[in-house]
């Protein structure tokens, strides 16, 4: 049988702020964009594999406010779609899975308490358990990254490669890698850290921060990525999900039509 | 069109009746065995692990109403687990029985590709149907519920098992993950399962519930 190209899922990220999409520049600085489920819908429209909600303040409510427009999108939306953000327990999970939602990105709670992410997969499966890494750059770790959380904020003192390897023995049944560093910028992923976590593990990984075209994607995938999350590119118009995956197939990465 | 779906304590239920409501099925969601036991097409969806689908199934004392409507030939689509349920066991978490309405065993995806490299588990892609190698690679999905799609059209999967069905025969769709063959979706009589989520798999996963909706009623 012949082997197919390494395959690509193109995933969009919608940081929701106050029922707003926003976007920042290493996760600071945010601008409202308008309304995510509009986002959501053209997204779908043109072909996207994917969504992934974060509530990017949920953090500071100590809850996750998304219920209502995760609702909304599974009207209309017939695609997986992840959702992250202060969500702190397994009832926060079954909650958020009960309104629509396939999976849930966790990152500040599993940091605090890391048996959540055992008690996630247990209780829907680990292909539920996202576990969720915010990755800095920082000379004092063996990889060289460090795991942020609240928004790149606060520093955990995991490394980033080892606490990924832990998620999944844990139980995660996959991995949202983002970098600080690069979000937001628009100007290519941190491929040394996509090549050292995808090396790590054997779960799927997606990975985000810096896609500014669909070259970005294309290099993020032959440096081990299973999946790109994009917000920057897509959310300012810059190019279509069909153009970015026409550059993903043109770079010799397979997605999904 | 009336559509029953079963509620077991585990799935995203809401995404399967949204996407069977867009296509135009009257669904009733339940976990009553008589309400199984008076359906006219069944769904059984499902995340999450075998055993605790099964336990749940049998506490609710559903396999046997969801066995009869099989044997009566009534209409009964597996989603992703609940495909898996169909089997007569599964290995997850230890061996433990499924429903027995297609022959067959679930298996853990290898953790290598036919090359022997490393490939990930779960495996989680938008991935192409192919009709079973036992039928016509253009015309294999013809009189059941996969009849509008194109081989070479892509769903939805997310799963760390895979059915091995125990005869060709019962192999209808297939898809390739790391150069090897898994089943994708599999049959016998009335009964079909999915390994891949209809509901979330677009345009392409809509048409598959439309047709599984508009067969029911013959």
């Amino acid at each position: 049988m012949e082997r197919p190209h390494k395959k690509i899922r193109l995933i969009a990220r919608l940081d929701v702020k106050d029922e707003n999409l926003v976007k920042g520049i290493q996760l600071e600085g945010l601008r409202k964009l308008g309304d995510p489920n509009a986002f959501a819908r053209r997204y779908y429209e043109e072909g996207i594999d994917e969504l992934l909600y974060i509530d990017i303040v949920a953090s500071l409510y100590n809850r996750n406010n998304l219920s209502n427009i995760v609702r909304r999108t599974v009207d209309e939306v017939y695609i997986p779609v992840c959702v992250g953000g202060g969500l702190r327990s397994v009832e926060d999970v079954r909650a958020i899975l009960s309104m629509g939602a396939d999976k849930a990105a966790v990152n500040t709670a599993a940091i605090k308490r890391p048996e959540l992410i055992t008690e996630i997969a247990e209780a829907f499966g680990s292909q539920c358990m996202v576990l969720s890494i915010q990755a800095k750059r920082s000379h004092s770790m063996p990889s060289g990254w460090e795991a942020y959380y609240d928004n790149g904020r606060a520093h955990s003192g995991y490394d980033v490669v080892e606490w990924a390897r832990r998620g999944q023995q844990l139980g995660a049944g996959e991995i949202l890698l983002t970098s600080v560093d690069c979000e937001g910028l628009q100007d290519g992923m941190d491929l040394d850290l996509i090549h050292a976590v995808t090396q790590a593990v054997t779960v799927p990984v997606i990975c985000g921060g810096g896609v500014g075209c669909g070259d970005d994607i294309v290099d993020a995938a032959r440096a081990g990525a299973d999946a790109v999350a994009c917000a920057a590119v897509l959310h300012y118009g810059k190019e279509t999900v069909q153009e970015l995956k026409e550059e993903i197939r043109e770079g010799g990465v397979e997605v999904r039509a | 069109m009336k559509v029953t779906v079963i509620d077991y304590g585990l799935s995203n239920l809401l995404s399967v009746c949204h996407a069977l409501e867009h296509c135009g099925a009257e669904v009733l969601l339940t976990s009553r065995p008589q309400d199984v036991l008076a359906s006219q097409a069944l769904v059984l969806p499902g995340v999450g692990a075998f055993r605790d689908g099964m336990a749940g199934l049998e506490r609710l004392g559903l396999i046997d109403p969801i066995r009869r409507k099989a044997g009566e030939g009534t209409p009964l689509l597996g989603i992703c687990l609940g495909m898996q349920m169909l089997f007569d066991e599964s290995e997850e978490f230890g061996v433990h029985k499924g429903l027995g309405l297609i022959p067959g065993r679930v298996v853990r995806i290898p953790d290598t590709d036919a090359d022997g490299s490393p490939q990930r588990v779960p495996h989680i892609s938008w991935q192409k149907l192919i009709p079973a190698e036992h039928l016509d690679q253009e015309t294999g999905f013809a009189g059941t519920a996969l009849a509008g799609v194109r081989p070479g059209q892509e769903c939805y999967f997310i799963h760390s098992y895979e059915a091995k069905p125990g005869a060709e025969e019962y192999r209808l769709a297939d898809t390739v993950y790391g150069g090897r063959r898994i089943c994708a979706a599999a049959r016998c009589g009335s009964v079909l399962g999915v390994q891949f989520h209809p509901e979330k798999s677009g345009p392409v996963g809509l048409e598959i519930l439309r047709s599984f909706a508009q067969f029911t009623n013959g």
